[in-house]
């Protein structure tokens, strides 16, 4: 993914309102390839886990047959992290930080949308 | 089909405003035609949407078929309507007493009771559930037919006789897609089982082993507070994960006709069986 493409998939995902931020990240290693975030979210951090936590939930989905994760999201009291697998064999996550008031719905479907716009 | 049927069902055809259905409904789950007794009575709730006895209806022919959870929505349903209604109230206590929950299931009991003092079923539950010799305890039958009693052989489920491995028992799924873990991904209850019928139980469990530390961790950086819930999409099948407690973590499996939303309600009642089962055995 170019990074204009990553810029315009970021685009798409932060302008729901309620969003607090989002990122694309590697999924091998869990470094960011590219942020847009407000002030204060310790990315780097976030990222890691974020990978982790997918490959936790992508061997035990593919172990339970229902193939790997397309979707997943993290419920918290003051918001949400949502994650959709984007890239070449997904090898990329798309990530977004939420408030909790935010329409999972919309930030799903833009997550799936630039998901799409990946290579 | 008996003339009973046919006669009931003239009548329905014939006047389908009517309330005969009830009847007819009920005479098929007493003949175990479940299918044709859930057709009967959702064509019924669809003409008589706030009618409690409909409801009833329905949950004693879902609690007959096994089908517990949606047989729970119904009798819910019921006392959202009628909040007296001694059958409903009488098919909660059943079902909780399934699932060893005897507080609830007494609780209902003692509601029925103020609500029918002269019903003799509704005693000799309660010696069921104060596991008295002898007693055995079924889903209720409706008020309008006392042949078929509240208490009877056809089940017999003793109070004591509830092993650990039924944690989950009256929950849709539980030996197949629902999953109680400790902290180290050891399993507590219940079991999982690919779409094929294959048991990954212990596999899948050794791969959550640390989901709850990390969603923790993720949500505590973020100043996102506690995590309630962890869900995902699959090609085959959604998850739901929730902790019941800090120390255990429960999954619930489903195929994805069971949309998410509804996987995070069945998901905050599982949590909650578990968490008393798991009070219980400190």
């Amino acid at each position: 993914m170019t990074a204009p493409a990553l810029a315009r998939a970021l685009d798409l995902i932060t302008r729901v309102r309620g969003v607090r931020g989002a990122m694309v990240v590697s999924r091998s290693d869990g470094l960011i390839v590219a942020e847009q975030l407000m002030e204060g979210i310790k990315g780097s951090a976030v990222a890691a886990l974020a990978s982790s936590l997918a490959g936790r939930l992508h061997r035990a989905m593919v172990s339970a047959g229902l193939g790997p994760s397309q979707f997943w999201h993290l419920q918290c009291d003051h918001g949400a992290l949502l994650v959709v697998p984007a890239g070449s064999e997904a090898g990329l996550l798309l990530v977004a930080v939420t408030e909790a008031d935010v329409n999972v719905g919309l930030v799903r479907l833009e997550l799936l949308r630039a998901a799409e716009t990946a290579p | 089909m008996s003339d009973d049927v046919k006669a009931l069902s003239a009548q329905l055809a014939s006047d389908p405003q009517s309330l005969v259905f009830l009847r007819l409904g009920e005479l098929l789950r007493q003949k175990r035609q479940f299918d044709a007794a859930t057709r009967v009575a959702q064509h019924g709730l669809e003409r008589h949407p706030h009618l409690a006895d409909a409801h009833d209806l329905l949950a004693r022919i879902f609690a007959d078929a096994h089908d517990y959870e949606h047989a729970f929505d119904e009798w819910d349903m019921t006392l959202r309507i009628a909040p007296q209604h001694t059958g409903a109230l009488k098919g909660l206590a059943f079902l909780y007493f399934k699932i060893g929950d005897l507080a609830q299931a007494e609780s209902h009991l003692q509601a029925a009771k103020d609500a029918a003092p002269d019903d003799p079923t509704i005693e000799q539950a309660f010696a069921v559930i104060r596991g008295e010799a002898g007693a055995t305890l079924a889903p209720p039958s409706p008020a309008a037919a006392p042949e078929q009693p509240h208490v009877s052989e056809r089940r017999s489920e003793s109070v004591s006789a509830l092993p650990d491995e039924r944690i989950f028992a009256g929950l849709e799924g539980a030996q197949e897609g629902l999953l109680l873990l400790d902290a180290a991904g050891l399993v507590l209850g219940g079991a999982l089982k690919t779409p094929e019928g294959k048991d990954v139980t212990d596999t899948v469990a050794a791969y959550l082993a640390g989901v709850s530390q990390e969603s923790a961790r993720a949500a505590r950086l973020l100043d996102l507070g506690s995590w309630r819930g962890l869900s995902a999409e699959g090609q085959g099948g959604h998850v739901y994960l929730v902790q019941p407690t800090p120390e255990s973590l429960l999954l619930l499996m489903r195929d994805r006709s069971l949309p998410l939303g509804r996987l995070g309600l069945l998901a905050q009642r599982a949590a909650q069986v578990a968490r008393q089962w798991l009070e219980r055995q400190r």
